[in-house]
């Protein structure tokens, strides 16, 4: 009997199902996400050394009781005005120390960008959707003002000149150069938002 | 003119497949690279609120991930429906927290202990109470750098 020429071929026709299949597995399993969500700092559990005394105008309250509505500055306030009202009372510039500023220069509101605290109290009920949402407005507050003070001075948004400044893919020549801008714009509007201690009530 | 054979009418020529593992393997790959396997498997409920003012996490070996949320039904059971909190895989009290950012904390190389950020991703329907006490609890062990992971999204949905 004649014997064939060469070893008999490999059938590579099943070669395509094999790598389907795994395609598969990797499709069910792959979940692409990338996280995002509201930067916060918390305090420091010591308490600073000096009692430093702020005057009640420079401090804006909102209080969230456990039915979700907000107590802002003693007065009931939905929540879509509550931006608004941040805004006013952050760029009030009541003692004229400050020239940037476009607010109404009520002398009962906040002195000064750098002096104005936000105060932030809730209750323990309070729901975290509700938190999250209030926090999201003064948040809101500071960086459409801090994106209107970008727009004046650099001619673009705050908030789009931080997030390249963030992005770790971002050369660092542009970086460097973003620093100080950044720095500057935050210095105008520093974020001062102080959370009590929940009232357990 | 024999030499130009007539072709058979009627059956087309097959498609050549040959090069059909070629493509599936390129999406194979594709995909294999971009996959990244959970770490821990949920026991929590996990629906996070919306946001628009949110920043991206960058960098995900700087991050400490803690869960809060009602168990999921079948843990409902053993654990109720009172919002609690799963560190790793598995539930915790808040007296744990300290100890398990601290553990945390000491696994990642020492260049990275200072940066950390803790991402508390917490369900919406969860009460402020148990938050705060979580904030409390990072205070204490100096971690205060948060991110409250939420969804992009109109804010004022949360209230719906």
């Amino acid at each position: 009997m004649p014997r064939r020429k060469g070893a008999p071929e490999v059938n590579a026709g099943s070669m395509a199902d094999i790598a389907f299949l795994l395609l598969i597995f990797f499709l069910v399993t792959t979940t692409i996400e990338t996280d995002a969500g509201l930067d916060r700092m918390l305090p420091p559990i010591e308490p600073p050394d000096t009692d430093v005394v702020i005057k009640q105008k420079n401090i804006f309250t909102v209080n969230i009781n456990r039915n979700g509505q907000l107590l802002v500055e003693e007065e009931l306030m939905d929540l879509r005005n509550l931006r608004d009202a941040a805004i006013a009372f952050l760029d009030n510039g009541g003692d004229g120390t400050c020239n940037y500023c476009r607010g109404r220069k009520n002398a009962s509101s906040s002195d000064n960008p750098t002096k104005a605290i936000i105060s932030l109290k809730n209750d323990r009920e309070t729901k975290y959707k509700t938190y999250i949402t209030v926090q999201n407005e003064l948040v809101g507050a500071y960086n459409d003002l801090r994106n209107r003070e970008a727009q004046r001075l650099f001619g673009r948004d705050f908030v789009d000149m931080e997030a390249e400044f963030l992005n770790p893919e971002t050369p660092s020549a542009i970086r460097d150069d973003l620093k100080p801008k950044v720095k500057r714009i935050q210095d105008l509007f520093p974020q001062k938002l102080s959370e009590a201690e929940t009232s357990s009530n | 003119m024999a030499k130009f054979a007539k072709k058979k009418d009627g059956d087309l020529p097959a498609v050549s497949t040959a090069s059909l593992p070629d493509i599936v393997f390129m999406l194979l790959f594709f995909f294999m690279t971009v996959t990244t396997m959970k770490d821990s498997s949920l026991l929590v409920q996990n629906t996070l609120p919306n946001a628009t003012e949110i920043k991206k996490l960058e960098k995900k070996d700087r991050v400490i991930y803690i869960y809060v949320g009602k168990p999921t039904r079948e843990y409902q059971s053993v654990y109720g429906t009172e919002p609690k909190i799963q560190l790793n895989d598995k539930f915790a009290s808040v007296e744990e927290i300290g100890s398990y950012i601290l553990a945390e904390r000491a696994k990642k190389p020492q260049e990275l202990q200072n940066v950390l950020t803790t991402a508390l991703k917490v369900d919406k329907n969860a009460n402020m109470g148990l938050i705060s006490d979580i904030k409390q609890e990072l205070r204490k062990v100096n971690a205060l750098k948060v991110n409250y992971t939420t969804y992009e999204g109109n804010a004022f949905n949360n209230l719906q």
